[in-house]
């Protein structure tokens, strides 16, 4: 039945995000773990939590790997089950989704699912190496192609189709961060000009610095409950009720298309069919802003415009705060930060705090539909969620 | 088994080694795939033959790599894109040889064959785009 609750968020935590100096994953996530633990006193975790799916992407940034019943450990859910989710960038949307599994199975009534990433302890060609790994080896990697390479091959290629600018992408960068001087986690707290952004220095022409999200450490988490279970824990329950996940070919050259995500078409496509909604339906949105041209690449998967019509989207403000449907409040993966592993249910957090009137100076008044958009690498793998307020 | 009837990455490269460009093809129903696959993804057959490809393709996208992994530091920055091929296969690659204000999509490349750089794996063969 469309638009019935999967599971219900009923807590939900948030490490600072950025610069982390000193800290390992473990201890990001038990920071994230102990505010969900703080925002819901009749849950009693060590007891009520069954199981943990946590999404991490690298072994690399740490040389640990097995980093399930790590986590559990540091977070005092041991010995229950506490399962590692890799998807890239999208390795926490997954761990949502599984988690949701989990609860619709009948084996959990209670789960925490959640993910980690430490990176900046790293110089910046040790972090493209191992975010690199997303990516096909032998034939991209093995040709020196980067990460901001790929979405740079994007942009190129929605440039010469539609006439996309850098001006416009540049536009996705001065929104994102000035939302994020709203939100004390985020790793960035500046706003930045458009001659700021336009002279930043060429990661990948003609990406510059300011298109590509920030190296940062952090972690996030939400616990999940059986929809009916829910008012036990929580007096504000956020429920999910659609969630569409799809993958596509690991090289970004054997795809259709390289002005389209297909996966994330078709992840939201489920998503709006499980929840039975429309784009237009959505109220605030959480996406995978992993370079400004992903932004705009979402409003168009997604259907929050047609193909093309990105860069107008965002020239014409219907995203920023105080538009018709202001879009990665939270400053996204822009400016709050990307530890990979983290940002599916970071996202996820963000949309909580709007659903329950917790995002304060940058509250989108009256929310109810709120959706999340994780990619995993240059899309090979896409995650949509939708949640109402219940 | 031969390698020749491996229908693996190794193999592409090997043949890469002897300077051909070959892709699988599938006997059951005609799809032809690049970078090989050991399985039809179309229709699950494994009855695949190698078939030759034309070097020559139009240039699909590319971009100009200024922020490099350790291993193509000393390149950088390097223009890299997605070629197609006239059968509608596409590969990635460097785009040597041109000045990146004369690098235009649509513009005809030919695949050309470089060398084996590495005693360590992955021991493959290079290939590189340059104008025609």
């Amino acid at each position: 039945m469309a638009g019935k609750p999967l599971v219900s968020i009923v807590s939900a935590g948030l490490s600072k995000f950025g610069r982390r100096e000193g800290t390992m994953c473990r201890e990001l996530f038990a920071e994230a773990t102990k505010e969900s633990f703080d925002r819901c006193s009749n849950l009693d975790p060590i007891k009520d939590i069954e199981a943990l799916f946590v999404g991490h992407m690298g072994e690399s940034y740490e040389h640990q790997g097995h980093t399930g019943p790590t986590l559990a450990d540091w977070t005092g859910l041991l010995p229950k089950p506490a399962i590692r989710i890799e998807s890239a960038c999208a390795s926490s949307g997954s761990a949502l989704r599984t988690g949701i599994m989990a609860i619709l199975s009948g084996l959990h009534k209670i789960v925490m699912v959640g993910g980690v990433e430490k990176m900046t302890h790293r110089t910046t060609a040790e972090v493209t190496e191992y975010l690199a790994m997303a990516s096909d080896m032998p034939f991209e990697q093995w040709n020196g192609i980067t990460f901001p390479g790929l979405y740079a091959l994007m942009a190129t290629a929605h440039m010469n189709k539609y006439g996309t600018t850098e001006e416009q992408m540049a536009q996705v960068a001065i929104k994102n961060h000035h939302n994020g001087t709203l939100n004390p986690k985020a790793h960035m707290q500046k706003e930045i000009t458009l001659e700021k952004a336009m002279n930043s220095k060429v990661v990948a022409w003609p990406l510059k610095l300011y298109d590509c999200s920030l190296i940062t450490d952090g972690a996030s988490c939400l616990i999940l409950t059986r929809p009916n279970i829910a008012k036990k824990y929580t007096d504000t329950p956020v429920d999910i009720i659609g969630s569409g996940q799809a993958s596509d070919t690991i090289g970004l050259y054997e795809r259709e298309t390289l002005t389209s995500l297909k996966a994330a078409k078709i992840a939201g496509q489920n998503a709006y069919n499980m929840a039975g909604l429309k784009p237009k339906d959505v109220n605030v949105a959480e996406v995978h802003d992993c370079f400004t041209i992903a932004e705009l690449l979402a409003y168009e998967d997604l259907g929050f415009c047609s193909s093309g019509e990105g860069g107008k989207m965002i020239q014409q403000g219907t995203t920023e705060l105080g538009g018709k449907l202001p879009v990665n409040t939270s400053g996204g993966l822009k400016s709050k930060g990307h530890p990979v592993g983290a940002t599916g249910t970071a996202q996820a957090y963000e949309i909580y705090l709007q659903l329950t009137n917790q995002a304060q100076n940058r509250q989108v008044e009256g929310a109810t539909i709120g959706l999340t958009h994780n990619v995993g690498g240059s899309g090979a793998t896409a995650s949509v969620h939708i949640y109402r307020r219940n | 088994m031969s390698d020749e009837q491996q229908f693996t990455i190794s193999t592409f490269y090997n043949f890469v080694n002897e300077k051909r460009l070959m892709a699988a093809k599938c006997s059951a129903c005609g799809n032809v795939i690049l970078p090989p696959k050991p399985m039809c993804t179309q229709c699950l057959s494994t009855d695949l033959n190698w078939i030759e490809l034309e070097c020559s393709g139009k240039l699909v996208s590319y971009t100009v790599i200024h922020v490099a992994p350790e291993q193509f530091q000393s390149l950088a920055p390097y223009i890299v894109g997605i070629v197609e091929f006239k059968n509608g296969l596409r590969l990635p690659g460097m785009i040597n040889d041109v000045h990146f204000e004369d690098v235009k999509i649509g513009m005809d490349l030919k695949l050309c064959f470089g060398t084996s750089t590495s005693s360590q794996w992955p021991s493959w063969s290079r290939y590189f785009f340059r104008p025609v």
